[in-house]
C-alpha cells in the first residue's frame, strides 16, 4: 500500500514530530517501500491463530498496596526543563477545553 | 431555568437517549502502578517516582488492592468479571499524561453486563440501567492554567491513581433518570467502600453521551458527548440544555454533529469543545509491559462473598425491621452505608428506632450540613446519642435541655449525662425540692395563689412558669404541673 | 580467548580492582575508543571508576565477600540507567541526562563487585544494526575501522573486542547483541524473554526487549548472565524461574545432544564462505558426539515484516514520553504553543531512523490499519513462535545457524532502510519467539569474524552455553581463521 504525503503528515502530527518540507518526499518513499515489504503478510493464513498478547501465560504479578515509594536520587527540579513552586511548566494551554485534563 | 418550558414542549415530540461514563478513583493507599502515595492534597509533585514520572526505563507493576476494589465494584453492579482481561495503551499527548499513553483496558475489560436499578416508572415497573462494562485504568495528573502567567503548570500527584470507568448502556430517557442513576451509582460505590465518591475533589467524574429521536422511533440519533460537569445537578442541567439544542437543530432541518460539548455552568449552556474532531486516534494496542490479568474464579467468588449488604437490600430490611419509618425516612437513613450504620447503632442502643430516626433526620443531619461534615467525622458517636435519647425517655432531660446537651456534645464529644450535670440541665424530680419551690412561688404570689386555689385554672400555666423560672429551668414541668393541679383542688 | 586483547592488556589478569580499572582506561586510550577514534565509548569518568574500584578493594581487604565480579571492569550500553554516568540512548533527546535511579541489571553488576568504566555508543534508542545511527557519530569496528561494529549494541561489542573489558551489557530487540558480537568476533547472548529484568532498560519495543551480555569468551558471558538474571518484582514480565549456575553448567558434555539445522537459515543465496564456516562448526559438534539433523522453521521468511511492524508500533508508544516536559531537551518552550514545543522538541531530539520508525509505528497502529498490520503481525508472530515450539518439542535440543548473512560491512554501505533491516533475518525470529540464543566466533572470512548462532528453547540457556563452550574449545585457534 502506497503511503501518501498526507499520510506522512497525518502520522507525524499524531506523533508530534515536525517534518521539514524537504524531507517529506524521501520519507514518503521510504515508508512506502518498507510497507510494501509487509504486504506478504496479507497472504499468510492466520485463521484461528491467536495473536501474541504479552509474553508468558502465568498472568500478571500484583504488588501489595503499600510504600515505600521508589526513590529518586535527584529531586525532579534537578532534571526537569522548567519548574516553579514544585510545578512543572509548559507553554500555556487555553484551558482544559483543549483536551484532556483528567483521564478519560 | 429558562429552558424548562421549551424542554416540556419539545419532550412531547422528542425523546432523549442518554448513556453515562463515570470515572471513580479507587480508595487505595498507593497508585495503580507504583508505590507512590495516592493521598489528595499533598504538595505538588511530592508523590512522584521513576514510574509515574515516566522516566526512561521505568515499568509498571499493578496494585492488587486496585484490582480487588475494581472487582468489588463490578460485582456490586451485577457485572460478570472476566477471568482474563487485558491492559491496553491509549496513546495521546498531553502534558499531564507522563508516558504519552494512558494504561487502560480496551477490548478485553475487567467486567461486563451489569445492571443498576434506578427506581420505578410511572407504571410502577422497576426501571434499570444496563452497565456495559467496568474497566480499570490510571488517572492523569492535574493541569493548572491560572497559576503561572503564560504557562500551564503540571502536578503529577494524581498521575497514576487507580480509576474504574463505568460505562452505561444508553438506557436513560430523561435528565432526571440520569441523575437518579448517578445518585444510586455513587451510593453503590460508597456502600462497597471502593471510592470516596467526592465530585469536589474529583474522585468521581461524569461524562454524558446524548442523542435525541422522535418519539416512537427506535433507532438512535447522532450523539454528542458532554464534558466538564462537576455536580449531579450540572449533569441534569447540561442534558436539558443539550436536549433543547439538538431538538432545535432537528426542528430546523439540520443534522446533529458528532462532537464533544462542554458544559458552562455559569452561562448555563453547552458549547462545542475547541479540540479538533478527528484528531483523536488513540492507537490502542495491548500493553506489552503487563501480561494479561488472570483472576481465579475462586478468588472472584471470595470478593463476592465479602460484599457488604447493598443499598436495595438494606432499604428492604429497614422497611421490614423498623416500624413507623416512612419510605422517605428509609431513603434518607440509607443514603450512605455510614449513615445507615449510625442509625442502626443509635436505634439498637436506645431501643427506640423511631426516636433515633427523628433525631438523626433533624438534629444530626442539620449539624452535618452546617459543618460540611460526613457522618464518619461526627463527634457524637451512636452510643452517646443513644444515651441522650434514653435520658429524654426517662425524663432526666427535657426535650429542650436535650437539644442544649446535644449542642455541647457536637463540639466536645463528651457523654450526655456528664454535660447535663455539668451544665445543670438534669431535671429536678425530687418531690421535696419541687414542693419547696411550689410553696415558695405560692408565697411570693399570694393573689394568684388565692385565685388559682379558688378554681381559676387558667392560672396553672402562669404558676408553672414561675416555678420553672425559680428552678432555673431544671424542674420537671410535668411534675410541677401535677403538684399544682393537686393544690388547685380540681 | 579474547580476540583483540593482547597479552598484558587483559584486565582480568589484574591483581586489584584499581589496577584492572587503570588498565581498562589505558586500553581505551590506546585503541582510541573515544569520539576522535573508534567512537565506541560515549561516557566515562576515570576518577569515579577509580573511587569505585578502591571501594571494592577496601571491602575485599576487610574480608567482605567481594562478589563474583569483584573488581571486574564492565561497559554498559547507553540505554541502561546507571547512577554515575549519563544515560542518553545515543540520542540528542537525552543529552546530559543522568538517570536519578539505577537499572536492576546495573545494580546487580555493582552488587557483584563489577566496576562501571564506561557507557557504550549505540544506534539511537537501539534502532539500527550498525551503530551508525548514533547522535554522537558512528562507531567503528576495532578489527577494521572502515567497517561498522554492527548494532545496535555496537559500542558494547567493540569494547569487548578492543580488549577494554571482558564483559559488557547490551540489549536486544531484534538481534542487537548477537549481530554486533558476530561482526566484532566476540560472544553475545540474548536470554529468554523475562530471564533478565528490563527495569531501567530504556524501552524500544517492550515485548521484544531484553538485556543481553557480550563477553570475551563463553565463560565470561555465562558468568555475566548468571549475575544479572533472575526475578525482579519491578518488571511484570520478569520470570520467576530459578537461575542455573551457567558457568558451571557450560562445562558439561554435549554427547547425545541433538542439534537442528533449519534449512531456512541456509538459503542457496548464503555467502559460500559463511556456509563453509558453519559446516566446519557442525562437523566439530559431530566430533564431540552431538547429533546433527536438518529441520524446518517454515515461517522464518516472515520474521522481518513482522518485526518491522511490531517493533516500530511499540516504539512509537514507548518514545512518546520524550516530550520535553519532565526531562531531556526542550525546544520552543517559550512563546510558542504547547504543540510547537512538542513538535520541535521531538523533531530536533530524534534522529532520522528513530523518526522513520516512530512514523511507521504510528501508521500501523492508526485507525483503519491496525488489523491489517499490527494484529496480523501478532498473529504471524504466533506462527513463528510455534515453529520453534514444534522443533524443540519433538526433534531437537538446540538449533544452529549463521548469526548474520554477511560479515561486517563498510560504513555507509547500507543506505536504504530496508537493506539495513535485512541484517536481522537470522536473529529477529528469536526475539519474536522469546527464546534464548548465543552468537560465538566460528571463523573469519577475509579477516572479518563470522558468528555462529545457537538457539535454545525457553529458559534452557545452560544447554546453549554448554554447546557454545564445547565448540569454542574445540575450534580453538580455528575460530580466528
Ligand atoms: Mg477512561
Ligand atoms: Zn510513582
Amino acid at each position: 500500500m502506497a503511503v501518501s504525503r498526507d499520510d506522512v503528515l497525518h502520522v507525524a502530527s499524531l506523533a508530534r514530530i515536525a517534518i521539514d518540507e524537504e524531507r517529506l518526499p524521501e520519507l514518503t518513499t521510504q515508508l512506502s517501500t518498507i510497507l510494501s515489504h509487509m504486504e506478504i503478510l496479507a497472504q499468510v493464513s492466520t485463521e484461528g491463530v491467536t495473536p501474541s498478547v504479552g509474553v508468558g501465560d502465568a498472568g500478571l504479578p500484583l504488588r501489595e498496596d503499600a510504600g515505600p515509594k521508589l526513590p529518586l536520587a535527584e529531586p525532579l527540579d534537578r532534571f526537569a526543563p522548567a519548574m516553579r513552586d514544585g510545578l512543572l511548566l509548559v507553554p500555556r494551554l487555553a484551558t482544559h477545553e483543549d483536551a484532556g485534563g483528567a483521564a478519560e | 431555568m429558562t429552558a424548562a418550558p421549551a424542554t416540556a414542549q419539545l419532550a412531547q415530540h422528542y425523546e432523549m437517549v442518554v448513556g453515562l461514563e463515570v470515572h471513580a478513583q479507587l480508595r487505595t493507599h498507593t497508585k495503580t502502578f507504583c508505590p507512590c502515595s495516592a493521598a489528595y492534597g499533598d504538595p505538588p509533585n511530592a508523590n512522584t517516582c521513576p514510574v509515574c514520572l515516566a522516566l526512561p526505563g521505568a515499568l509498571p507493576v499493578l496494585n492488587q488492592e486496585a484490582v480487588r476494589l475494581a472487582v468489588r465494584a463490578a460485582l456490586a453492579l451485577g457485572c460478570t468479571v472476566n477471568p482474563v482481561s487485558v491492559f491496553a495503551r491509549k496513546n495521546y499527548f498531553y502534558p499531564d499524561l507522563p508516558k504519552g499513553y494512558q494504561i487502560t483496558q480496551y477490548d478485553q475489560p475487567l467486567a461486563e453486563h451489569g445492571r443498576l436499578q434506578i427506581g420505578h416508572g410511572v407504571d410502577g415497573a422497576p426501571r434499570s440501567v444496563g452497565i456495559t462494562r467496568v474497566h480499570m485504568e490510571e488517572d492523569a495528573g492535574k493541569s493548572i492554567h491560572d497559576r503561572v502567567p503564560g504557562h500551564t503548570a503540571i502536578d503529577l500527584n494524581r498521575a497514576g491513581i487507580p480509576l474504574i470507568e463505568i460505562v452505561s448502556e444508553p438506557d436513560m430517557r430523561a435528565a432526571g433518570e440520569a441523575s437518579a442513576y448517578l445518585r444510586l451509582l455513587k451510593q453503590m460505590l460508597e456502600y462497597t467502600g471502593v471510592s470516596d465518591v467526592n465530585m469536589e475533589e474529583g474522585s468521581l467524574r461524569v461524562d454524558a453521551n446524548i442523542s435525541v429521536r422522535r418519539r416512537g422511533n427506535t433507532g438512535f440519533g447522532t450523539k454528542t458527548e458532554i464534558k466538564n460537569m462537576n455536580s449531579f445537578s450540572a449533569v441534569e442541567r447540561a442534558l436539558e440544555a443539550e436536549f433543547v439544542r439538538q431538538c432545535m437543530a432537528l426542528e430546523h432541518g439540520e443534522e446533529v454533529q458528532q462532537q464533544t460539548m462542554l458544559w458552562d455552568g455559569a452561562k448555563g449552556e453547552v458549547r462545542p469543545s475547541r479540540s479538533k474532531e478527528g484528531s483523536h486516534d488513540y492507537r490502542y494496542f495491548p500493553e506489552p509491559d503487563l501480561p494479561p490479568l488472570i483472576l481465579a474464579p475462586s478468588w472472584i467468588e471470595g470478593v463476592r462473598d465479602a460484599l457488604p449488604e447493598l443499598p436495595a437490600a438494606r432499604r428492604e430490611r429497614f422497611s421490614a425491621t423498623y416500624d413507623g419509618l416512612s419510605s422517605y425516612d428509609i431513603d434518607v437513613l440509607t443514603a450512605t452505608s455510614a449513615l445507615a450504620d449510625y442509625f442502626e447503632g443509635v436505634a439498637r442502643q436506645s431501643e427506640d428506632p423511631k426516636a433515633a430516626a427523628n433525631w438523626i433526620m433533624s438534629e444530626v443531619l442539620a449539624e452535618l450540613n452546617a459543618a460540611h461534615l460526613g457522618i464518619e467525622d461526627f463527634r457524637v458517636r451512636p452510643a452517646d446519642l443513644a444515651a441522650l435519647l434514653v435520658l429524654v425517655r426517662n425524663g432526666v432531660l427535657s426535650h429542650s435541655a436535650a437539644k442544649q446537651v446535644f449542642g455541647v456534645m457536637v463540639t466536645s464529644g463528651d457523654p450526655p449525662r456528664q454535660i447535663a450535670e455539668r451544665e445543670g440541665l438534669v431535671q429536678e424530680r425530687s418531690a421535696d425540692t419541687l414542693a419547696q419551690w411550689v410553696s415558695e412561688v405560692l408565697a411570693e404570689h399570694p393573689a394568684e395563689a388565692e385565685r388559682f386555689k379558688a378554681g381559676e385554672k387558667k392560672l396553672l400555666g402562669v404558676l408553672v412558669g414561675f416555678v420553672m423560672r425559680k428552678s432555673g429551668g431544671r424542674a420537671d414541668p410535668r411534675r410541677v404541673n401535677q403538684l399544682l393541679s393537686e393544690l388547685g383542688g380540681g | 580467548m579474547s580476540n583483540a586483547s593482547e597479552p598484558g592488556h587483559d584486565p582480568a589478569a589484574a591483581r586489584s580492582a584499581e589496577e584492572a580499572v587503570v588498565r581498562s582506561f589505558d586500553r581505551m586510550r590506546d585503541v582510541r575508543a573515544g569520539p576522535e577514534g573508534l567512537n565506541i565509548i560515549l561516557w566515562s569518568d576515570r576518577e569515579q571508576a577509580l573511587r569505585d574500584a578502591r571501594d571494592v578493594d577496601a571491602r575485599a581487604a576487610s574480608g567482605t565477600v567481594p562478589g563474583p565480579l569483584a573488581g571486574v571492569p564492565v561497559v554498559v550500553k547507553d540505554n541502561i540507567a546507571t547512577r554515575t554516568l549519563p544515560t542518553t540512548c545515543g540520542s540528542k533527546m537525552l543529552e546530559g541526562y543522568v538517570s536519578p535511579y539505577e537499572a536492576t541489571v546495573a545494580r546487580r553488576l555493582r552488587e557483584a563487585g563489577a566496576i562501571l568504566v564506561a557507557k557504550a555508543n549505540m544506534d539511537e534508542f537501539a534502532m539500527g544494526s550498525s551503530t551508525e545511527f548514533s547522535a554522537y557519530g558512528p562507531a567503528r569496528n576495532p578489527l577494521c575501522p572502515a567497517r561498522v561494529p554492527g548494532g545496535s549494541s555496537g559500542g558494547s561489542a567493540a569494547a569487548v573486542a578492543a580488549g577494554i573489558v571482558r564483559i559488557a551489557l547490551g540489549s536486544e530487540t531484534g538481534g542487537s547483541v548477537r549481530q554486533p558480537a558476530a561482526f566484532c568476533g566476540v560472544v553475545g547472548v540474548k536470554p529468554t524473554y523475562g530471564r533478565v529484568s528490563r527495569y531501567g532498560l530504556v524501552a524500544f519495543a517492550s515485548s521484544l526487549d531484553q538485556v543481553g551480555v557480550l563477553g570475551a569468551s563463553v565463560d565470561d558471558a555465562a558468568l555475566a548472565l548468571e549475575v544479572i538474571a533472575g526475578h525482579d518484582p519491578r518488571d511484570s514480565t520478569s520470570a520467576t524461574e530459578p537461575v542455573p549456575r551457567y558457568q558451571d553448567e557450560a562445562r558439561g558434555d554435549i554427547r547425545e545432544l541433538v542439534i537442528g539445522v533449519p534449512t531456512e537459515y541456509f538459503p542457496d543465496s548464503l555467502n559460500a564462505d559463511i556456509r563453509a564456516r558453519c559446516e566446519r562448526a557442525l562437523d566439530a559438534f559431530k566430533r564431540l558426539g552431538a547429533r546433527v539433523r536438518e529441520v524446518s522453521l517454515p515461517h522464518t521468511a516472515l520474521a522481518i515484516p513482522v518485526y518491522y511492524i511490531i517493533a516500530p508500533a511499540e516504539a512509537s508508544s514507548n518514545l512518546a514520553r520524550f516530550d520535553g516536559v519532565r526531562y531531556g531537551i526542550r525546544m520552543n518552550g517559550d512563546g510558542g504553543g504547547l504543540r510547537e514545543m512538542y513538535e520541535q522538541t521531538r523533531a530536533r531530539g530524534f534522529g532520522p531512523e528513530v523518526t522513520r520508525r516512530i512514523l511507521l509505528g504510528t501508521y500501523v497502529l492508526s485507525a483503519g490499519y491496525y488489523d491489517a498490520y499490527y494484529r496480523k503481525a501478532q498473529e504471524v508472530r504466533t506462527l513463528i513462535a510455534t515453529d520453534f515450539h514444534d522443533v524443540f518439542d519433538d526433534e531437537v535440543d538446540l538449533l544452529f545457524t549463521p548469526t548474520t548473512p554477511t560479515t561486517a560491512f563498510e560504513l555507509g554501505a547500507r543506505a536504504e532502510p530496508y537493506e539495513m533491516y535485512l541484517n536481522d533475518i537470522f536473529t529477529a525470529t528469536v526475539n519474536l519467539a522469546g527464546v534464548p540464543a548465543i552468537s560465538l566466533p566460528i571463523g573469519r572470512v577475509d579477516g572479518l569474524p563470522v558468528g555462529g548462532q545457537l538457539i535454545a528453547s525457553h529458559f534452557n540457556e545452560e544447554r546453549m552455553f554448554r554447546a557454545a563452550y564445547a565448540l569454542e574449545r574445540v575450534l580453538g585457534e580455528e575460530a580466528r581463521q
